[in-house]
């Protein structure tokens, strides 16, 4: 029995200071008078996005006895939106978000993600606010900045906005994937690819870098940009070829939120993957008014690993999936 | 044939690709938040013994190879091929050049070393990772010389060439690292 690793995966020296951070990210926003909110893990609807994964589990007690689906959440991203809509005013959450199918050095599949909302800030502001905290956390420097179509440019010669599929594929068959490319039809996945090879590696290397103005296709819950529609008013943070960030100016319009969701869902279908249900009260609460904001969900897991200069996410992690 | 997804992807799986069998060394996710996940494989190609790196996308399947690795003991070789024995049921193999490569070098009889079988045939023979041998022919070396520096080339029973200290003469057993192809020491008759 003895040879079962009981241990954790983290050296308690590494959860020491993990305790610090977590105590800086609540006193930076403390400072600031941001609200810190809890809200359910589990909840009634979820994602819909092509390429999240959720857990679901049966709740059975007073009101359901026949039970009833319950799903952990990816990110606490609809149910902190109807706190705004609720007139909360700016918050934020440390909190557990589950992703299933995840697991590897740079990933588990429970992982700690800060998450946060400012009314009156468009995604620029956020960014910089963003930039303040990782600075202060990370002692880096300050942050630079290049939208999605200057950093497929530079990287790869492509222009991301204009390329057909294609030009994809070529540019994939030049990083060195001709069989992946051959048999992929769909250029968000080879978009995906190339910025996974042949961007990311080569961006964020001295200091953390905004990648921002995302194509249309991959909005997620981001506005469009009313100057070039052909991109969304979304951003990502990358730091040594880690992603650390994701953030939107957050679409408000009920209509075309609902809108992507039964776009996502039909992507699904396609996908041979069963629809989600759509969140209703999320639907609801963007009906009844979102202020205007810009929100940033952050991978804390990933933050302390670049602090400690961890090799990989269950260093920083008390106990990894392996032996949760 | 059995169909693996990267989420079985493992070191030492034994996958097909470009129509050879090859073996997983590390397989590593990679996913954008929001977007496709892939799995980076690295793989080392059983035939040719080239190492590469190759995407998929993750949930992909692949066909595996019919690989496996088999203990046998090296009997003799009769001009084209190395013949090999299951020291347990007697069942023999023969290996050719293809298979057998530079590590024919290393073959002294009895010695139990892989054989690496696809489809039933062998494709590589691995020897142990250190073997025993007799120089057959070496220059004597410098009397009082221990410490050793420089060397000199020995070649050895099996016809293996490998640099050995001045004070080890023609006639004694060594032991060499295959894998270096380095000499380790000198073996007690």
């Amino acid at each position: 029995m003895n040879s079962l690793n009981w241990q954790p995966t983290a050296s308690i020296d590494n959860l020491r200071r993990r305790a610090q951070l977590l105590a800086d990210i609540r006193r930076f926003f403390a400072e600031r008078n941001v609200m810190e909110v809890e809200t359910p893990a589990l909840s009634q609807a979820t994602v819909t996005d092509e390429h999240l994964h959720c857990f679901s589990t049966e709740f059975i007690g007073p009101g359901a006895a026949n039970g009833k689906i319950l799903y952990l959440q990816t990110s606490p991203e609809y149910a902190m939106k109807r706190l705004l809509a609720a007139g909360s005013g700016a918050i934020y959450q440390l909190a557990k978000a589950y992703r299933n199918e995840e697991a590897g050095r740079f990933h588990n599949p429970e992982f700690t993600m800060l998450e946060w909302y400012r009314p009156g800030f468009d995604h620029f502001a956020l960014m910089q606010e963003l930039d303040e905290l990782v600075q202060q956390l990370l002692h880096c420097g300050p942050a630079t900045q290049i939208t999605y179509q200057q950093a497929f440019i530079q990287h790869l010669g492509l222009d991301p906005l204009i390329a057909d599929l294609s030009m994809l594929r070529n540019a994939a068959i030049q990083l060195g994937h001709g069989e992946l490319a051959a048999n992929e039809n769909d250029c968000d996945t080879l978009l995906q690819l190339l910025f996974c090879d042949g961007v990311e590696p080569h961006i964020g290397a001295e200091a953390p870098c905004f990648v921002y103005d995302f194509p249309a296709s991959q909005a997620s819950l981001a506005k469009l940009n009313p100057e070039d529609p052909r991109v969304a008013q979304r951003f990502e943070l990358y730091f040594k070829q880690l992603e650390l960030a994701n953030g939107f100016h957050e679409l408000d319009d009920p209509t075309e939120q609902k809108a992507r969701f039964e776009r996502d869902n039909q992507k699904r279908i396609a996908a041979g993957r069963p629809p989600r249900p759509i969140d209703p009260y999320l639907l609801a609460a963007l009906e009844a008014g979102l202020p205007p904001c810009a929100g940033v969900a952050v991978g804390v897991d990933r933050l302390m690993m670049l602090a400690m200069d961890a090799e990989q996410i269950k260093d920083v992690l008390s106990f990894s999936v392996d032996n949760a | 044939m059995a169909f693996y997804s990267t989420n079985e992807f493992k070191a030492g799986l034994k996958i097909m690709l470009d129509g050879e069998p090859c073996n997983v060394l590390e397989n590593e996710y990679v996913k954008p938040g929001k977007g496709q996940a892939f799995n980076r494989v690295k793989i080392r190609k059983l035939i040719s013994g080239k190492v590469l790196e190759k995407t998929f996308k993750s949930g992909d399947t692949v066909e595996g190879a019919d690989v496996m690795d088999l203990e046998m003991a090296y009997l003799y070789n009769d001009g084209e091929f190395w013949h090999f024995m299951n020291n347990t049921s007697f069942e023999q193999l023969a290996a050719d050049k293809a298979a057998v490569g530079d590590n024919a070098k290393w073959l002294a009889e009895n010695d139990v070393v892989i054989l690496t079988l696809w489809n039933g045939a062998p494709i590589t023979v691995t020897p142990p990772n250190f073997v025993e041998l007799e120089i057959v022919e070496t220059d004597p070396g410098v009397k009082g010389d221990t410490a050793g520096t420089g060397g000199k080339p020995a070649t050895l029973s099996t016809g293996a060439v490998v640099r050995v200290p001045l004070f080890v003469q023609q006639g004694e057993v060594i032991k060499v690292d295959t894998r270096s192809g380095e000499y380790v020491s000198r073996v007690q008759k």
